[in-house]
């Protein structure tokens, strides 16, 4: 129904094309609520392109499968639209707008075999038999599962059966697929078998996804942008890549990697540069991203990799020199975490790696640790 | 590996291993055994006991091969072509001599004329008259009584000297033995038994039909409504529970009588005419209602928790797929629900076919169920082989329905709570 929709509108204009291919699923400001009294989601705005790959990363009871389901239509937004390829679809019920759902728990039909399960969403939209028949084998063999369309999903691993899930919501050719949680159930080893296997059907297919998840790594390796959720609110939207190196603000710098903290007050600020006295007593020199004018509280997040031990040989860029006590040492093979106390924080993390010509650390040694203070990130107090 | 599984394996102290695992486990067997056993005496005396003490009667045929020995004995070279001798008479005088002074005939006539109607009254006027007779007994026997002069009577009497007999299931089937020993239906006024068998289960098929129509969307909404609405609800599905069954089956006469609530509020209406009232109770339409109401939670329970198993994401992975509501319903929730079908129709069905107290007070003539005319021998007409062999029957058709749907569905499948 929407893939005639969106062919009559390629046909109109190439102009008008674009504008569909770049707000291919749009919220604007939609909110939610259930019970009336508190905001599940507030305000969520969210553009997705045409083809991309988008995530939905927040912690538990962020709002994520609350904004999935809202575009999938088993729930109503209660303020704001949400548009797919240009047209408001609040009106349209969820059988009617073809979107391809991934469930946490797969939802496979219990009482079908995998090829029944694969040919029901071709069924109920009167495909012939032998058509049905032929895709529903191509899609058991883009999921790398040709073998096991008659076995009932109960008898199927994990993994099998998150493929087989993924197979029945691309079956019938959606143009956008949803997941929630889609690997949340599968150990470390078949979740990261499974990202790449995801991965390259994204890219094979060219589906638009939205993906929901609230594990940082996942997020990080396969979406073409992220938006991180908290309370309901997007923090941040942004690829990986900035999302790390640039986080917005401090909630987005610690949810995404490791990140240290210092808290203090802007005392001076020119241009990209300012100073911050920390509650500690030293000045500390950083970038202003998100904090505000000279008095106000801030907290700079520095990454752990970017801190280096003075005596290494790169230390002509470090504008700030501490001394530091070492803490712990934890040995992890190709490179060494290190606690240390810097400026009275005393979960104050440093990777080195294992190599030659690191000195190696003791507990209890006293160093001097220094970063640029380009790396190091004034946000939000 | 086949080397070590040769040699036995044995504990650090030498003892083999399967006689200390056996030691270890037999504490624990004897503890649960302990635990279980009240129950278990009062399964075998209450439950065991009857059902074996049943099916004993419902074949068990002492009367002529105990009170009749003698002419038992007599008959047994008998080729049942002409009139016995007279040794076979003089028999049946001492043994009725002998019967009619210890004053124990009763059960001996009765038995006999459920084989041949009117055998009650010759064997009692024959050994009331006994004093007054001389041999030859052929003779004095025949002319006291014609009966005696029929070779029907001699061959009913030599068959019936089995200490076992068949004729009470014939009965309960509306089948006899004719005297010559084949199976022929008894006389059509006297067919009933077969017609209400039929009722009965077409009857409970009815109610279980019912119930399911009206369980069924009730059990869904149980299972669907957030957990605080769904409990005062359950509460009320548990409500008729607490109130006495005989208390609920009345009721509904006070309802459905011809001068009761619902014919006089539809006289009122205009609905039906004063004199035109419906007959709702005292016959099948009474049995129906009652029992479907009061069998109602059955049905109810086991749907509700099958389905509160099933997660809501099966429904909306079907509307995701581009499946419309009742599409929707039908392959993918029906489905699923199956289990709980069957589990609350078997319960249903087993227990209105063997419901005794609502059809008797609602059933009238035509809404008698099998299990009144069970009740009917055992406690007006005294013939508890007929009522044994009917209730055997009765739980012949349960064990049959419950194997097919062991067989069909499955028990272990089962979920009742
Ligand atoms: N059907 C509902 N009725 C009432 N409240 C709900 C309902 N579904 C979710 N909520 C509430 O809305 C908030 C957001 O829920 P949501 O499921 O969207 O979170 P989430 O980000 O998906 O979390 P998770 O990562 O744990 O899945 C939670 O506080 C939750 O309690
Ligand atoms: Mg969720």
């Amino acid at each position: 129904m929407n893939v005639s929709l969106q062919r009559e509108k390629q046909d109109d204009a190439g102009e008008a094309t674009a504008v569909a291919d770049a707000c291919f699923a749009r919220f604007i400001d939609v909110q939610k609520s259930y019970d009336g009294v508190e905001l599940v989601v507030k305000g969520f705005n969210l553009d997705v392109r045409r083809g991309e790959f988008v995530t939905l990363l927040g912690p538990s009871g962020s709002g994520k499968t609350t904004c999935l389901m809202m575009m999938a239509g088993f729930e109503t937004p209660t303020h704001g639209q949400i548009l797919l390829q240009g047209e408001p679809i609040d009106d349209l019920p969820p059988h009617k707008r073809g979107i391809g759902m991934v469930f946490q728990n797969y939802a496979l039909f219990p009482h079908m075999s995998v090829a029944e399960n694969l040919a029901f969403p071709l069924q109920v939209r009167h495909l012939p038999k032998e058509e049905i028949k032929r895709q529903v084998a191509r899609a058991l063999a883009m999921v790398r599962l040709d073998d096991f369309g008659d076995r009932r999903p109960a008898q199927l691993s994990g993994g099998q059966q998150q493929r087989v899930a993924l197979a029945r919501a691309l079956v019938f050719e959606p143009e956008l697929v949803l997941m929630d949680e889609p690997l949340g159930a599968l150990d470390k080893n078949l979740r990261e078998e499974m990202q790449y296997e995801i991965k390259r059907i994204h890219a094979e297919l060219g589906v638009t996804m939205i993906y929901v998840t609230h594990d940082q790594t996942e997020a990080l390796t396969m979406s073409d942008r992220i938006a991180v959720f908290n309370d309901g609110v997007v923090q941040q939207l942004a690829s990986p890549e900035t999302l790390y190196e640039a986080p917005e603000n401090a909630f987005v710098a610690n949810f995404i990697g490791e990140n240290n903290r210092l808290h203090g007050e802007v005392i001076e600020s020119i241009g990209d540069r300012c100073e911050v006295r920390l509650d500690s007593g030293e000045t500390v020199a950083a970038r202003p991203v998100a904090a505000g004018g000279i008095g106000a509280r801030t907290t700079l997040s520095l990454r752990p990799e970017r801190v280096g031990i003075v005596g290494e040989g790169d230390e002509a860029a470090f504008d700030n020199r501490f001394q530091a006590e070492v803490r712990e040492v934890i040995y992890l093979g190709d490179h060494l975490r290190t606690r240390l106390e810097v400026c009275g924080n005393d979960e104050f993390i440093i990777k080195t790696p294992n190599a030659k010509g690191f000195p190696s650390l003791r507990p209890g040694q006293t160093v001097e640790v220094g970063w640029s203070s380009r790396d190091c990130r004034a946000l939000d107090a | 590996m086949s080397e070590s599984s040769a040699i036995p394996l044995t504990t650090a102290d030498g003892i083999p291993l399967k006689t200390s695992l056996r030691r270890a486990v037999r504490r624990s067997r004897i503890r649960a055994f302990l635990l279980v056993s009240p129950l278990l005496l009062f399964l075998v005396v209450a439950f065991v006991m009857p059902i074996a003490d049943m099916l004993w009667r419902s074949v068990d045929n002492p009367e002529v091969s105990t009170q009749l020995s003698r002419t038992a004995a007599a008959l047994e070279g008998w080729d049942g072509e002409s009139l016995p001798g007279e040794e076979v008479f003089a028999a049946l005088a001492e043994d009725l001599r002998v019967g009619q002074e210890a004053r124990n005939l009763g059960l001996l006539s009765s038995r006999l004329n459920y084989e041949k109607s009117g055998m009650r009254s010759t064997i009692n006027r024959t050994a009331r008259g006994l004093r007054t007779l001389d041999p030859p007994y052929k003779e004095a026997l025949i002319a006291a009584n014609t009966t005696w002069g029929e070779r029907d009577t001699w061959q009913i009497l030599q068959r019936e000297t089995s200490p076992w007999t068949l004729s009470y299931y014939l009965a309960a089937v509306d089948r006899q033995l004719s005297p010559a020993g084949d199976i022929v239906k008894v006389p059509a006024h006297l067919e009933i038994h077969v017609s209400l068998f039929w009722r009965t289960l077409w009857m409970s098929l009815v109610i279980t039909a019912l119930t399911l129509l009206l369980g069924y969307p009730i059990a869904f909404l149980l299972a669907s409504l957030p957990l605080r609405y769904s409990n005062l609800l359950l509460i009320l599905v548990l409500l008729p529970f607490w109130t006495s069954l005989l208390v609920r089956t009345t009721t509904w006469i006070a309802i459905l009588q011809s001068q009761g609530i619902l014919n006089d509020l539809m006289v009122a209406l205009g609905v039906i005419a004063d004199d035109a009232r419906w007959q709702m109770i005292h016959n099948k339409t009474g049995t129906i209602v009652a029992m479907t109401h009061i069998l109602l939670p059955f049905m109810i329970l086991p749907l509700y928790s099958v389905m509160k198993t099933i997660s809501p994401s099966y429904m909306r992975a079907a509307r995701s797929l581009g499946g419309r509501p009742f599409l929707c319903f039908r392959r993918v929730y029906f489905p699923l629900t199956l289990p709980g079908i069957a589990a609350g129709g078997i319960l249903v069905f087993i227990l209105s076919i063997g419901y005794y107290i609502t059809p008797a007070l609602v059933g009238g003539q035509s809404g008698r169920f099998i299990t009144n005319t069970i009740a009917y021998h055992m406690q007006t007409s005294l013939n508890w082989g007929l009522a044994a062999a009917i209730a055997s029957i009765l739980l012949f058709v349960v064990v049959v329905c419950y194997l097919v749907f062991n067989r069909l569905i499955g028990v272990d499948k089962v979920k009742l709570g």
